[in-house]
């Protein structure tokens, strides 16, 4: 391809090898991430790590009700009994896709389903479930996401089971499919259920 | 038989390109001219080859001969004509036909239009161009064929995605491969400069107007997209930052910066290597555009199926390619012409930030589009990247760019005094902002926001008329170039226009209606009159009639629709909207909620045609651009 006869005379400003090593480190990076992602697009079953909050108390929070802001839940109301949280918004397209799994789970009653509404406009989201209805047994609306970090919320949609005293049994990340309810939730379900 | 003679075309193409790409490069690097001439000839077969394939597919529709796979997936027997047509394209391996015809289309215009310039130069853009084909083609023989028999084939199709059985859609995917498969000729260019070592003005004058007709419609099919996504998702939006939305912006980003720094590299001649750069990654953000679409490792609304052996196909041809193109920057562009000098005040200066900042966008867009799948790749799960992420920081990267934007055409080259421009352009920032604070005053909601973007309308658009106008006054007339840039820029102004105010001034509201009823929306009042059912050529439709009043007087009576498709259930939605150049009355229907009542979506989308009218008057910026003779004009001996 070079040609030795190249007479054009060497500038000083040829490009700075660390300017070309950063520029290869990206381009390998970039490719080895997309190759993942062409391996990882066969599979099915994206499996996700467990989140470091199982088997920990749920973090504290205060938060509004979507549907009566002046209406503030925490933590402790929830004690008693095991619900599932959803987080959510308006804004997240995977949500969408898990929203008919959630409804039908919800639908079974065996267990509250309390929804997350994290990073939204209170309108936005109330326009959400208007339009593909509403599952949940009450609706959190964690505006500004102040809380988001202590459930250790990296995006939407996460489903966190807590169980009746208020510990963490079991975390998914990314949207639930019917098969991550079958074989994932309804088992730590049917665990925490048997411990009461 | 007329399927298999498909294949053949298709095989013969894959040869024919292989020489378009083999000989053409290896005579220009020996010097030998008989191989070199090859690269004409062979552009011109293969596009008769390719129109030959794309033609028998498309005949394999009309005729719906359903013993081939491609047809019986993607049409049926209930298939208005029009779309038998539009199919060709609405799936995978059709897609990727087009793809390749439109690279040969390409092709064969620079094989046409390249007289002027040395054999050499047009024997290596033609070769490159060749091997762009040999990938893209090899794809489709290898892993997509789009004539592959179903035997024994069945007696009826599926059906086209009703989605895309829409006249808009048959506009938008053809636009959108004319746009970002013409990137492929800059990238060309570059390759050859850099393959010769060296740039030569000459050349890039010669290789702007592509890049500018390529841009152009590029932003054309983006447009139609997001108009088709407004009246047919029936959420009102206009964008949503899906990835496949993504993929196709990011090729647009540094297209628009590499249409200002080739400007400034033909002129001037500094930031050559910027400017090879650029057309380098343009082109392979197209590749990665088309890899992202294609291979289903993001998902979307535009889902296609994942299947593993083509996105495996894809990326290694994509590697490669950006991969052996970088390769040869490394090596040769340190040793490019540095050009003119320059000040920290002048033309080139902005040109840089202008750059820069649609460069930085560009990244911010790949970041958030690509970081749902690092997060999955480093074990942090399943995460969706949202509006909130993309619109702020779009909007903090494109201010500077609204503001820069005046002061480009008006500072000189090389360098000029800011306090001087500065007078020039002091009184239409006055202006922009005393109408920002009429504006604020007169919003009944969203205050900041349609102040910003009255204000920053009114100052990209007072002094880009400004510059238009001496001009005129000085010398009497502008280029063709300087009224592309001049359009351009008002498409900008009228774009801002239309994103923010539709952004600050909209209003919706979604209510459950019974035939009646009525709900009132700004000084609209919204009469729900029921819903009947009508039977379409391939679906069912539950049709609404909704009046509009103002005032009580009947503006329009508006129907949107419910349309189940005969072939596989799918609901699709089609907003009813009274369209207005301060605003749109748009209505939509949600479920049925039974008792005979309906979700009815009702949105007054303010000033949301400026949003689509911006983007035309940008395309045709890029064309008139294009149109300058100065582009076409025999080259003198001298290199400029």
């Amino acid at each position: 391809m070079t040609d030795p006869h190249h007479q054009a005379p060497r500038k000083p400003q040829g490009l700075p090898a660390i300017a070309v090593a950063m520029g290869a480190l990206f381009f390998a990076g970039l490719v080895g991430l997309m190759l993942y992602g062409v391996v990882r697009s066969g599979d099915a079953d994206r499996d996700v790590l467990p989140s470091a909050l199982i088997g920990k108390p749920a973090p504290d929070f205060v938060l509004p009700l979507l549907h009566y802001p002046s209406v503030e839940v925490g933590a402790a109301q929830l004690r008693g009994a095991p619900y599932v949280l959803n987080v959510w918004g308006s804004w997240c397209v995977e949500c969408r896709v898990e929203h008919p799994v959630l409804t039908a789970f919800a639908q079974t009653k065996r267990v509250r389903v309390v929804g997350y509404n994290w990073k939204d406009e209170p309108e936005d989201a109330l326009r959400w479930l208007e339009r593909y209805g509403n599952p949940f047994f009450v609706v959190l609306a964690d505006k500004e996401g102040r809380y988001a970090l202590d459930w250790g919320v990296a995006g939407a949609p996460e489903t966190f089971l807590v169980d009746g005293s208020g510990i963490v049994r079991w975390k998914h990340t990314g949207p639930l499919t019917e098969q991550v309810v079958q074989e994932r939730l309804l088992p730590a379900l049917e665990q925490v259920e048997q411990a009461r | 038989m007329l399927p298999e003679l498909g294949q053949v075309l298709l095989a013969l193409a894959f040869l024919v390109s292989l020489l378009q790409s083999v000989l053409p490069l290896a005579g220009a690097q020996r010097g030998n001219a008989a191989w070199m001439a090859v690269a004409r000839p062979a552009a011109y077969a293969q596009l008769l080859l390719m129109s030959g394939a794309f033609a028998l597919l498309t005949w394999a529709f009309v005729a719906q001969d359903f013993s081939v796979k491609y047809v019986a997936d993607n049409s049926n027997t209930l298939l208005p004509v029009i779309y038998r047509y539009s199919a060709v394209w609405g799936a995978h391996e059709g897609s990727l036909l087009l793809w390749a015809l439109v690279l040969a289309l390409w092709s064969a215009a620079v094989a046409l239009l390249s007289r002027t310039l040395p054999q050499v130069v047009v024997a290596r853009v033609l070769g490159v161009l060749g091997l762009v084909a040999v990938g893209i083609i090899a794809f489709m023989v290898f892993t997509s064929n789009p004539f592959a028999r179903l035997l024994p084939a069945p007696l009826e199709g599926r059906d086209l995605n009703p989605l895309l059985q829409d006249p808009g859609l048959i506009f938008h995917p053809p636009l959108l491969y004319v746009g970002y498969v013409g990137f492929s000729v800059p990238f060309a260019f570059a390759m050859a400069a850099l393959l010769e070592g060296r740039i030569d003005a000459r050349w890039l004058r010669w290789t702007r107007p592509w890049t500018n007709v390529a841009w152009a419609f590029l932003t054309l099919g983006i447009g139609l997209g997001s108009w088709w996504a407004y009246y047919e998702l029936g959420w009102g939006g206009w964008w949503f930052w899906d990835p496949v939305e993504n993929a196709i912006f990011m090729p647009w980003l540094v297209g628009a910066a590499l249409i200002h720094s080739q400007a400034v590299t033909e002129k001037r001649g500094s930031f050559a290597g910027w400017t090879l750069l650029l057309a380098i990654a343009t082109f392979s953000l197209s590749l990665l555009g088309t890899f992202l679409v294609r291979s289903g490792v993001l998902t979307s609304v535009h889902a296609f199926a994942a299947d593993p052996s083509r996105g495996m196909f894809i990326l290694v041809f994509l590697a490669a390619a950006v991969g052996a193109s970088l390769l040869l920057y490394v090596r040769r562009a340190g040793h490019l012409e540095p050009g003119a000098g320059f000040q920290p005040a002048s033309r080139e200066t902005l040109l840089l930030l202008n750059n820069l900042l649609l460069a930085s966008a560009c990244a911010m867009v790949l970041l958030g589009t690509l970081y749902p799948l690092l997060a999955d790749a480093l074990g942090l799960g399943k995460i969706s990247v949202g509006p909130p992420y993309f619109g702020l920081l779009f909007f903090v990267l494109m201010v500077p760019l609204v503001a820069l934007v005046p002061f480009g055409p008006l500072v000189r080259w090389q360098r000029d005094q800011p306090s001087k421009v500065m007078a020039l352009l002091l009184p239409w920032l006055g202006l922009a902002i005393a109408l920002g604070v009429l504006a604020w005053f007169l919003a009944p909601q969203g205050k900041w926001k349609s102040a910003l973007g009255v204000a920053g309308a009114a100052w990209v658009a007072g002094g880009t008329l400004y510059f238009a106008w001496k001009r005129l006054r000085n010398s009497g007339r502008l280029t063709a170039e300087m009224w592309g840039m001049t359009l351009a820029h008002l498409g900008v102004a009228v774009f801002v226009v239309g994103v923010l105010l539709e952004g600050a001034q909209s209003l919706d509201h979604e209510v459950a209606l019974k035939a009646g009823q009525s709900v009132q929306l700004g000084q609209y009042e919204f009469v729900f009159q029921g819903v009947d059912q009508q039977q379409g050529p391939n679906y069912l439709a539950d049709r609404g009639h909704v009046q509009v009043l103002r005032h009580g007087r009947e503006l329009a009576l508006l129907h949107p629709e419910k349309r189940a498709y005969a072939s596989g259930g799918q609901v699709m939605t089609e907003a009813g909207i009274l369209p207005g150049l301060t605003g749109d009355v748009y209505v939509a229907m949600g479920e049925p909620l039974g008792d005979g009542a309906w979700a009815v979506a009702v949105h007054i989308k303010r000033f949301v045609r400026w949003i689509w009218a911006g983007a035309l008057l940008m395309a045709l910026g890029g064309l008139v651009t294009a149109a300058d003779r100065r582009f076409r004009r025999p080259p003198q001996e001298k290199p400029a």
